[in-house]
């Protein structure tokens, strides 16, 4: 026998009193028994007999209602006018005889007896649609098997690349000039590529707006973009604005990289690569 | 099978070489060591066939099942989707580790030594010049591939619900990747690294109200010196990797968490 807690076998004790149904284990025992025979059976049957009655004057339901089976509907509105009728002065199902489905189902029976009207050992709750609690979202999805194709795939992308990357060092080496030296500055002198962009703000803006608060707002503004834009397609022809937006962002750093990687010779003014002074430019 | 055949059928017929390499081939593949090293559905066991159990089995058995699911959408594994520009940024990253671990055999960073130790690694040391320019061309290589995956995102409006936050981290991982590559910049201590960063905390100097505090605390002292190149050594080989592994662990899982990659479109 499963253990039952001791607060609710007190309830059960309470409950049983008040309906003035027969208690065991009223006198501190702990330990009571569901199936008390004797004692359940007394109980239930002059209950039974009510309902009897009481479904011959009511005119006893035959359709299904909200989804609710006929039978159940039924058993239920047995049960509640035998409680009605059985003087049960606790009995809350007093409210009315039909009564909608929701009440039908939901409403407690009150004595906690072993059996129900039908002998039933356990007692409809409420019904619950299946669509309000579980979704079923099985759309199927055209997938393929990671190995071998994504695998294959990677690994001929990164062989390629560590391919590359072998020959160009091969062939192409680092630039390394003299020792460093704090008393001669090269003229040009510039930033690595990546920052000849902001360095060449700074021909046009003041220090703090070209070198700090440009980038920091670009950067900003680049980290919360998910949150701005509040658009959900995923296709370009339902994002024109933002396409556009990011592409004029994208190519005004593009444009600012290469004109400083390129077009500034010393002094930071504007020189053609193809001149004679040639282009000062180390990666 | 072949083996221990020769003496007993009678005619003398000894064991080609090739069947003997295969016998051991599979007593190796059979022996507990193997069986213990690759996993049950590695493509190294013994009687590996293609099916699609074993399929699963490749990817559920195997340290990669960390950063691929079994599955993927077939989109996915095209190349022009993605140009695998995120995967290639990670392939970097580890392709700099592995020879900037390399290259700090040979490098102190000093001001009397610094210098002289990438031109000893340029003339002196085995593949050093080659491991020296494959990290260069990496790094800059690294820079523009995560500045192209994060265009990519954009295009394919992949940092929507529920990818907005790893975008996020994404621009994290992006300033990351430039602070790595500039922090490198000044180690060989040469003019054009002294210079490059003498311009780049210029900028920095000028944040308003805390300019001087911040340039202090990057360089170490008043101008550049031997406190800076320590700085930023100490920056650039261990504190940002650190921080920049820790972001990649989070950007990987939240892409699987998310569902994957995004699209099709």
């Amino acid at each position: 026998m499963p253990e039952v807690p001791e607060h609710l076998l007190k309830r059960s004790r309470e409950r049983r009193k008040a309906l003035g149904l027969p208690v065991e284990g009223d006198d501190g025992e702990t330990e009571s028994t569901p199936d008390a025979p004797a004692a359940d059976a007394g109980a239930v049957e002059p209950v039974e007999e009510v309902a009897a009655a009481a479904s011959d004057a009511g005119e006893s339901i035959t359709e299904d209602k909200g989804g609710v089976p006929a039978h159940l509907l039924e058993r239920s509105r047995k049960r509640k006018a035998a409680l009605a009728g059985g003087g049960g002065d606790a009995a809350p199902a007093a409210a009315g005889g039909g009564g909608a489905t929701r009440t039908a189902t939901a409403v407690a029976a009150p004595a906690p007896t072993t059996t129900g009207p039908g002998g039933h050992t356990q007692r409809l709750l409420t019904v619950v649609k299946s669509g309000s609690i579980q979704q079923t979202r099985a759309e199927a999805q055209d997938k393929v098997h990671v190995w071998p194709h994504l695998l294959v795939l990677e690994f001929a992308s990164i062989l390629s690349l560590m391919a590359f990357i072998t020959v160009f060092s091969a062939l192409v080496k680092a630039p390394l000039l003299g020792l460093a030296d704090v008393n001669s500055t090269p003229n040009p002198s510039k930033a690595p590529w990546y920052f000849l962009g902001l360095q060449e703000l700074l021909k046009m803006f003041n220090p703090a707006v070209a070198g700090v608060l440009i980038p920091g707002i670009a950067l900003g503004l680049l980290a919360i973009t998910p949150y701005i834009d509040k658009n959900p397609s995923h296709k370009p022809s339902d994002r024109k604005f933002a396409i556009t937006m990011m592409t004029m962002f994208l190519m005004m750093w593009a444009v600012l990289v290469i004109i400083g990687c390129f077009f500034r010779g010393p002094g930071f003014n504007f020189v053609f690569p193809w001149d004679k002074q040639g282009i000062f430019f180390e990666l | 099978m072949a083996i221990g055949n020769g003496s007993s059928n009678g005619n003398g017929h000894r064991p080609k070489i090739a069947e003997r390499v295969a016998a051991v081939g599979d007593k190796t593949r059979s022996s507990q060591a193997w069986n213990s090293i690759f996993r049950p559905g590695s493509i190294y066991r013994k009687g590996y066939t293609d099916s699609p159990r074993n399929r699963s089995y490749v990817i559920m058995n195997n340290v990669l099942y960390h950063l691929h699911p079994v599955k993927v959408k077939r989109h996915a594994v095209k190349v022009s989707y993605t140009l695998c520009l995120g995967g290639l940024s990670f392939f970097l990253f580890i392709l700099l580790t592995v020879t900037g671990i390399f290259l700090m055999f040979f490098y102190r960073p000093t001001v009397t030594d610094a210098y002289a130790n990438v031109q000893n690694l340029e003339t002196a040391v085995a593949f050093g010049s080659l491991v020296r320019n494959m990290h260069r061309w990496a790094a800059h290589l690294m820079v523009l591939s995560v500045f192209l995956h994060m265009a990519r995102v954009f295009y394919h409006g992949a940092y929507k619900s529920p990818r907005e936050f790893n975008w996020v981290i994404g621009i994290i991982l992006l300033t990351l990747t430039l602070l790595l590559s500039f922090t490198g910049y000044l180690l060989p201590w040469d003019q054009l690294s002294l210079w490059a960063v003498t311009v780049g905390t210029n900028m920095m100097g000028y944040t308003p109200v805390f300019g001087n505090s911040v340039n202090y605390v990057l360089l170490g002292s008043r101008t550049i010196s031997g406190e800076t190149l320590l700085r930023w050594y100490v920056l650039h080989v261990l504190m940002l990797p650190f921080v920049i592994v820790i972001f990649m662990a989070v950007h990987f899982w939240r892409v699987r968490k998310d569902g994957g990659i995004s699209g099709p479109l």
